[in-house]
Order: C-alpha cells, then sequence, then structure tokens
C-alpha cells in the first residue's frame, strides 16, 4: 500500500491517495461537503461554489483543490454553510425554477440543496430573466430556465461521449447553454443513449417520454436528504407521506 | 457573396496554419473584412481549423467586440465609465444618437454606422472618449460628435478624424493618433532615457540564476495589481524543468482609470520588450507574447515595428546578441474587448484561442501555462523595471521607495483634479502629495486601485501608496463634493456586471444584485434590511468567488458602506410621514387597482 496524504476535515482525520482532490478524500471518508457541479466520474470543474472549504483558513473549492500532507480543512462551519445558503439562493433567484411542475422534482438536486439547509424562499430578487426551451429532439428536451451552468453535460458530452454536443455561449449574466448547431439541439449528433442525459444535477436536461415514471414521493430525495450516500447512513423507511426530509413531519417527528 | 465568404475564412484561416490557438486573430481579421462573424462564417471556420463549431461561437460571444449580426462598416464605441461620464459622456451619447438617427447599441438602416457603449478605453484623461473602428477620438463634445458623423458621411475614413495629432510618439507615422500622453510626471525609473541593448548585454553577460538574484535583491514586486515578487515567480518557472517556456506581457490595462501602460507603451516599448527578453533569458523561455487590449489596437504598427528594429539590432531573433544558445521573439496577442482577459490565466485561454475564462488553480501557470507550459506574466510596468534594475544595478532601484515597495510606481490620475494624467513617484508618497501635484486636493473621495481598490475619504488622504498601505495597479480617480458616491458605486457595478465571465455564481449573480441593490438604495427605495443583504451577498463573493474579478467586485459596495456609511443610512431611513422614502402610496394604489381592474377611488384627488 501507497502511503497516503494525511489531513483533517472538521478535525476528522482523512487519508488521501496522492493527486486526489479534497473533496474526493472526504467522500471515501464518509464526508459529505455540498456541490452541484462536482460528479465523480467527471474532469473537476469548479463552478458553483458549493463546496467551497477552507484550507489553513483560506478558503477554496474542495472539488478542484488536491489534497495535501498536513492541510486543515474547514467544511461543516456556520460561515461556509452561510455562503452555501446564499450561493443556493443566487442560483434560484437567477434560473426560474418551479419545482412544482418540474419532472426533477425529488430528483433535483438543487432542490434537495436548499432543503438541506433549510431555505424554503430565497431572500434575494427574483430576476425572472428570460430563457428558451429546445424541445426540437423528439426524444431530449433542453429547458434552460432551470440550468445552473454546472457544465456537466459539457463535460459528459466531450469526455464520456466523445462527442461535443453542449457548451456555453455569452458571458456574465449572458451566459447560456448552447449546442453545438446553429440552433437546435435535434440539429446535433447527440444521442438518447448519451451519458450526458444522465448527470444534470437538475431538470434542465431531461429524455421525453419517460416523465414521473417513479412517482413524487418515491423519488432518491423524498425521504433521504442529499448527501446520505457519502455518509453511508441507512435511509429511513419510507413513511409513505412523499415530503422531504426536513419538511415530512413523519421523519420529523420521529 | 458565398464563395467570397468561403475562400476569405480560408485564406485567413490557413495564415494562421489553420491552428485552433489563434483563433483570435483568425476572428479579428475576419472582422477586418465583414464586420461579424455570422453562423455561415462560424461553420467555415470550425471546417477550417478542426474544432466544434460551438467553440467558434463560444469565444465569438464572450468578447464584445465580436459580433455575430452583421454591424455597420464603421463602429463607434463610446467608453462609458464613472469618468466618461462625469465628463459628459451622455451628452456626447445623445449628440451621436441623435444625428446617427439610432440608438445605443444600434446599426444605421444603410449599414454604414455601428454605435456602442463600451468599457473604460484607457483614456479617463481626456475624457469623454471613444473608438472609432481603431481610431481613439478623445475630449469629445456634443459638437463635436455631430462633426464626426458628418465627416464620416462625407469621407467614410476613421483615420481622416485625426486632424491634430498628440505629442510624442503619438504623432509618428505609424501611431498617427489625436491621444495625448499628458505624462505630467516622468521619474527615476520608467520614463529615464533609454539606452537601447545595454540592459539585455549586461544580463546577458551574468548566469541566468544571477538575473534572478538582481530582482529578488532589487525586491521587485509586480506592477500589474497583486504585488507579487517578480524574481520568486520567475524561479518558480525556472524550476519548472527544461522544456519549452513563455513569456507574457499583460498590456490588457483594463481596470477602468488605468491608462499608464498605454503611455509606456507609446513612449518606451523598448524597454517593455527588453524586459521580456530578459525574463526570458532568465527562467529560459525562447517565446514572448505580449498580450494587447484591442482598444490599443492603434499602437500596434508602432510595436511591432519597435519588434523589428530590435530583430535588426540582434535584440530578439534566433541569437539575441550573437549568442547561439539564447534565442527569443515576441508576438502580439490582440485582446477583444474583455476586462477579465487581464487576469493572468483568462489571458492565457484568451491567448490560446479560446474563451476568456479563467483556469483553475492550481496548477499555477509557472508550472503550467500557456499550451500547458510554465509561464510568466508580468505587466507592462513591472517589465520596464526589470531593464531598469539591469541598466543600473537592484542597489538603485531598490533605493527609491518604501519599505516593502522598492522603485517608483506610475499613477494614472483623472477625475475633478486639474492636471489629469500620467505620474511616477516613489513608493511611499501619500495621496495628499499627489492630490497637491494633480491639483485634487478638494475632492470629497478618491477611489485607488480602479473600481476593485478602495475608496479613500479625506480622513485618509496621509495614507501612503505602497503595497503596504494604499496598493494600486495604477488607478486614481478623484472625486470632488459635487459627485453622488451612489452614482460613483452604481457605476463600478455597472461594470462588473458586463465584464464578469459568468463562470461562478457568486460574481455571475452577486455583482448584478448588488447593482440592484446599489440602485434601490441610491433612488431611495431602499430598506434598512438591503445594506444587510449587500454585506451579506458581496462577504459570499469574497469568500467563494473563483477568480480575483469576483473576489474584489464587491469592493465598491464594501468600501463605501464602511467610509461614506451615511450615504447609504440616509437613505434608508423613513421619511418624514413615516413611510418609507421610496414608498409612494398614490402609484402603489394605482398599480393595485390597475391589477385588480378597478376603477380609481382617487380620481380629481390626487392627479
Ligand atoms: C480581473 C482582473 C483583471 C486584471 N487586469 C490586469 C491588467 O489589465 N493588467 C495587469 O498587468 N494585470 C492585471 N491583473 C493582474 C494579473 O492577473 C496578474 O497578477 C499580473 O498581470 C501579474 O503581473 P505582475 O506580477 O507584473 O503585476 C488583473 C487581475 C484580475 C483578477
Ligand atoms: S443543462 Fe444541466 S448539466 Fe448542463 S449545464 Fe445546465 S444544469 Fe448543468
Ligand atoms: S469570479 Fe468567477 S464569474 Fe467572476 S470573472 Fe472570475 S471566474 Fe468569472
Ligand atoms: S462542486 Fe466544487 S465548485 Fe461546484
Amino acid at each position: 500500500m501507497t502511503p497516503g496524504i494525511t489531513f483533517t476535515i472538521d478535525g476528522k482525520q482523512v487519508t488521501a491517495a496522492p493527486g486526489q482532490t479534497i473533496i474526493e478524500a472526504a467522500d471515501t471518508a464518509g464526508i459529505y461537503i455540498p456541490r452541484l457541479c462536482h460528479k465523480p466520474g467527471l474532469e473537476p470543474f469548479g463552478s458553483c461554489r458549493l463546496c467551497t472549504v477552507t484550507v489553513g483558513g483560506r478558503p477554496c473549492s474542495s472539488c478542484t483543490q488536491p489534497a495535501a500532507e498536513g492541510i486543515v480543512v474547514e467544511s461543516d462551519t456556520d460561515e461556509l454553510n452561510e455562503h452555501r445558503r446564499a450561493l443556493l439562493e443566487m442560483l434560484f433567484v437567477e434560473g426560474n425554477h418551479f419545482c412544482m411542475f418540474c419532472e426533477k422534482s425529488g430528483n433535483c438536486e438543487l432542490q434537495a440543496l436548499a432543503y438541506k439547509f433549510g431555505i424554503t424562499a430565497p431572500s434575494f430578487t427574483y430576476q425572472w430573466q428570460k430563457h428558451d426551451v429546445d424541445a426540437s429532439h423528439p426524444q431530449i428536451l433542453i429547458d434552460r430556465n432551470r440550468c445552473i451552468l454546472c457544465a456537466r453535460c459539457v463535460r459528459a458530452s466531450q469526455d464520456l461521449d466523445g462527442k461535443s454536443v453542449f457548451g456555453f455561449v455569452g458571458r456574465g449574466p449572458n451566459k447560456r447553454l448552447a449546442v453545438n448547431a446553429e440552433a437546435r439541439l435535434s440539429d446535433t449528433n447527440v444521442d438518447v443513449t448519451d451519458e450526458a442525459l444522465d448527470v444534470c444535477p437538475v431538470g434542465a436536461l431531461l429524455r421525453k417520454h419517460v416523465g414521473y415514471k417513479v412517482p413524487i414521493g418515491k423519488r432518491q430525495f423524498d425521504h433521504t436528504p442529499i448527501g446520505s450516500d457519502v455518509e453511508g447512513e441507512p435511509a429511513p423507511d419510507d413513511c409513505g407521506c412523499g415530503g422531504a426530509e426536513n419538511v415530512c413531519q413523519c421523519t420529523q417527528s420521529e | 457573396m458565398h464563395d467570397d465568404v468561403e475562400s476569405t475564412v480560408q485564406r485567413i484561416c490557413q495564415s494562421y496554419d489553420n491552428d485552433g490557438r489563434r483563433l483570435m486573430d483568425i476572428v479579428t481579421d475576419l472582422h477586418r473584412e465583414y464586420g461579424c462573424v455570422d453562423p455561415e462564417a462560424m461553420d467555415l471556420i470550425a471546417r477550417c481549423v478542426n474544432v466544434p463549431r460551438l467553440r467558434v461561437q463560444s469565444l465569438v460571444s464572450f468578447y464584445s467586440f465580436y459580433a455575430e449580426a452583421p454591424r455597420g462598416r464603421i463602429v463607434i464605441r463610446l467608453s462609458d465609465d464613472v469618468i466618461d461620464r462625469m465628463h459628459g459622456y451622455d451628452r456626447v451619447a445623445a449628440a451621436f444618437c441623435d444625428e446617427l438617427g439610432i440608438g445605443m447599441g444600434e446599426t444605421t438602416a444603410d449599414g454604414l454606422f455601428t454605435l456602442e457603449r463600451t468599457a473604460c478605453i484607457g483614456m479617463c484623461d481626456q475624457a469623454p472618449a471613444g473608438l472609432v473602428n481603431d481610431v481613439v477620438i478623445t475630449h469629445l463634445s456634443s459638437d463635436k460628435a455631430r462633426q464626426i458623423v458628418q465627416d464620416l458621411r462625407r469621407h467614410g475614413d476613421p483615420h481622416q478624424l485625426v486632424t491634430s495629432l498628440g505629442d510624442g510618439e503619438n504623432g509618428c507615422d505609424l501611431i498617427h493618433s489625436m491621444v495625448r500622453n499628458n505624462l505630467r510626471k516622468a521619474g527615476s525609473v520608467i520614463f529615464s532615457p533609454i539606452n537601447r541593448g545595454e540592459a539585455i548585454r549586461k544580463a546577458l553577460s551574468i548566469s541566468p540564476q544571477e538575473v534572478i538574484r538582481a530582482m529578488k535583491t532589487a525586491r521587485l514586486r509586480g506592477r500589474g495589481g497583486a504585488g507579487f515578487p517578480a524574481g520568486m515567480k520567475w524561479e518558480f518557472a525556472r524550476g519548472a524543468g527544461d522544456g519549452q517556456k513563455y513569456i507574457l506581457c499583460n498590456a490588457d490595462e483594463g481596470e477602468p482609470g488605468t491608462f499608464k501602460d498605454r503611455v509606456i507603451l507609446t513612449e518606451r516599448a523598448d524597454r517593455v520588450f527588453a524586459g521580456m527578453t530578459i525574463a526570458g533569458y532568465a527562467i529560459g523561455a525562447s517565446e514572448g507574447i505580449m498580450y494587447l487590449r484591442a482598444e490599443y489596437a492603434y499602437l500596434k504598427p508602432h510595436l511591432e515595428d519597435v519588434l523589428r528594429r530590435r530583430r535588426i539590432d540582434g535584440l530578439l531573433g534566433e541569437t539575441v546578441l550573437g549568442r547561439n544558445e539564447f534565442a527569443f521573439d515576441i508576438r502580439i496577442q490582440i485582446g477583444a474587448g474583455a476586462y477579465v482577459c487581464g487576469e493572468e490565466t483568462a489571458l492565457i485561454s484568451s491567448c490560446e484561442g479560446k474563451r476568456g475564462d479563467p483556469m483553475t488553480r492550481p496548477p499555477f501557470p509557472a508550472q503550467k501555462g500557456y499550451n500547458g507550459c510554465p509561464t510568466v506574466i508580468n505587466n507592462v510596468e513591472t517589465l520596464c523595471c526589470v531593464t531598469k534594475i539591469m541598466e543600473e544595478g537592484p542597489a538603485t532601484f531598490s533605493d527609491c521607495g518604501s519599505d516593502q515597495s522598492s522603485g517608483t510606481k506610475l499613477l494614472s490620475i483623472s477625475g475633478d483634479c486639474k492636471r489629469a494624467g500620467v505620474y511616477e513617484f516613489p513608493f511611499g508618497t501619500t495621496l495628499r502629495e499627489v492630490l497637491n501635484e494633480c491639483g485634487g486636493l478638494e475632492a470629497q473621495a478618491v477611489q485607488v486601485g480602479g473600481p476593485s481598490g478602495k475608496m479613500v475619504s479625506p480622513a485618509d488622504f496621509d495614507r501612503k501608496i505602497c503595497f503596504e498601505d494604499l496598493a494600486t495597479g495604477g488607478s486614481v480617480m478623484v472625486f470632488g463634493p459635487q459627485r453622488n458616491i451612489l452614482d460613483i458605486v452604481h457605476g463600478f457595478m455597472d461594470f462588473f456586471v458586463d465584464e464578469s465571465c459568468g463562470y461562478c455564481t457568486p460574481c455571475r449573480v452577486g455583482n448584478v444584485l448588488l447593482k440592484q441593490l446599489v440602485e434601490r438604495v441610491r433612488d431611495g427605495s431602499g430598506e434598512p434590511d438591503d445594506l444587510d443583504q449587500m454585506r451579506r451577498i458581496a462577504g459570499t463573493m469574497k469568500a467563494t468567488s473563483r477568480c480575483g474579478l469576483g473576489q474584489t467586485s464587491s469592493n465598491p459596495v464594501m468600501s463605501t458602506l464602511t467610509t461614506f456609511e451615511t450615504e447609504y443610512t440616509d437613505r434608508v431611513q423613513d421619511g418624514p410621514d413615516g413611510q418609507r422614502r421610496g414608498f409612494d402610496l398614490a402609484e402603489s394604489v394605482k398599480a393595485a387597482e390597475s391589477i385588480a381592474g378597478r376603477p380609481s377611488v382617487h380620481t380629481g384627488q390626487d392627479d
């Protein structure tokens, strides 16, 4: 066994293999650092900033920062969680997120994180920007109203599918998801089996004809808060109420 | 027309060996011929350089000097920043709109003119200013604006607008510009007379390690803003293997209110290129790139000519000064209107023909930069210092300045002062001395370090300009008592909203939210809670943003919330009637009535 890199996260000793990032080491150690753009198997991107931790007091994104011997990482602090709450609120007011009629509800990582952080409504001003929907493809839908510009689809298309179906145009608040064609997804070489279609954390990139196959109430985050898989906590028994962890009265009264 | 575009694109792409890393140049050249890169041209370029079409579109959509839709043959860009606004931007813009018969951002029906606003073009000392294609127009007034349009309608040639020439090299044939240097105070380092070739001769007579040691002994720190020790940066790059390495000169000068690099490039280009060559020798690089902001494209022929002469004199080329083991040459990369490209990793992205998105660090450029090779990036002024340190030795250099900041600093001073322009002061000079010299002592506030710097109140005028106190890349904006502080803050936030690359959440969204809150408070419709919300947003932006832009772009708000707090608190107090100042009862009732579709109950009373 090669000697690992040893360091601490929130006082807990963890070990990382050389070349691993802080978040990878944390995952292995069963410590959940909130994240949106990070997804194991994809190149680190570092855009959502939710995974921000401090290393020796200095903030950095744990999904891009390499682990190093002896560093002192803090993640679950009031201050950092407050920043995470603000970042989530920013994403909610930037896009147009109507969870009650979004197919992703219950499987959406953004929604699940909002519940985890107890955000019932953002305190910032809604931007109500206009975004385009691309329903040109018979089997795939893009709803840019919900896109959080995390580039998971961009990276998956490039690195896993060997294509370049997705990318970004514009800058600043005008940055948008775009496809590799003059305008429409149906003019690209996307295929319904592409892995890029499996990675969207929100309801921006969806397969058609399979909506609500898993009913609301039976979805990934309906009873298990986001991060449980990393923390290795057993999912609570399905109480059948259809509510998410933090709002579900059944689990809260336990 | 179709074949025409196709052959043009092919010709241009071929002139850059169909190399995708030269996409910036390809797209810039195509703009010169067609004024835009339309969907058809995008496809053609993508095919020629063998990249996905989306990469071309992504690039074109990122830079503000590029366009996808056809624009006028003549593009007029008005510099729109806080200083230009103080000097009458609104009147000038209105005159252009009126004379052209179009609105801002529009193109005339005959396809001749497009009118746009753009971020600070580096002419705050001669504001309001603008660009007509590559030609700089300064000291604009509404009369002048009308005259310019009429002249252009007559002769159609932006170059003919230059009827009186600026001073110094501005008047030479290759620059031929009305821009003035406004060099008010030449100090002992940057603007001292130059003995061409001497610095390189001295550098090549010692080892690269000794050159690096000289930079350390001189305690040279970067002039681009961050103040990182140059010798240390070079040492990292030198130690990063024996392969290909690069020296990049940051001539993006995008921080509003900064224009000192413009004057260096005009008057002391030789000193900059010598500095790049010495840096190349020190770290073992054979290639240098100067990243020149598009706004300074008018300087490019002059800079190319300086490079040409240096090649002839053996100061650049396969064998610098006849030394077989040292080859070094420099190319100029022109930008396309994006402040963030001044950030060093974004600058690298741009040089590689990509969007100007900053890159993830680590790896740092000294380990893995341009083309994946170890790269040193230094500011124009830093590189001048390098040359000077070689010319006169590190001791002379470090004799001047303060404890932790040796040498001199160029300041670009603009705004409400009698003598706007470029000043070379020793580090450690107080702001009061600076204001005294430029005739700006009446100021109610001075913005030091550009929008991302600090707003300094008179109580702090005795603070010193140096890295350990008031650090600045060179921008000093003076604001007289007649100015509204919140207008200024709002203008700065406007800039950051426009210039954020949009990669990360806090900067992409946070700047917009802060700007809206400042606007609310300024206009009297703010609430005390808004100030807490500003602090909250700013705190998150500072701590979580990915690059220096987002980490500092809340400074205008945070700095004034501290130093000029009453500007905010006075405006969010309840009015004399006990209601929020911005709350108009009659208006609100009217709005509610219209939503409900009811006739007004106020008729006759309030109207
Ligand atoms: C948003 C942003 C814009 C910047 N713009 C410039 C610039 O226009 N010119 C410059 O020299 N440095 C600029 N910098 C600083 C560079 O990233 C870098 O630190 C500098 O070029 C290094 O050179 P120096 O060490 O010689 O100062 C900018 C930084 C940021 C974050
Ligand atoms: S579509 Fe989904 S995966 Fe792609 S960038 Fe937007 S949010 Fe991320
Ligand atoms: S802070 Fe983020 S969004 Fe802003 S310029 Fe830097 S990388 Fe881009
Ligand atoms: S998960 Fe690290 S920045 Fe998004």
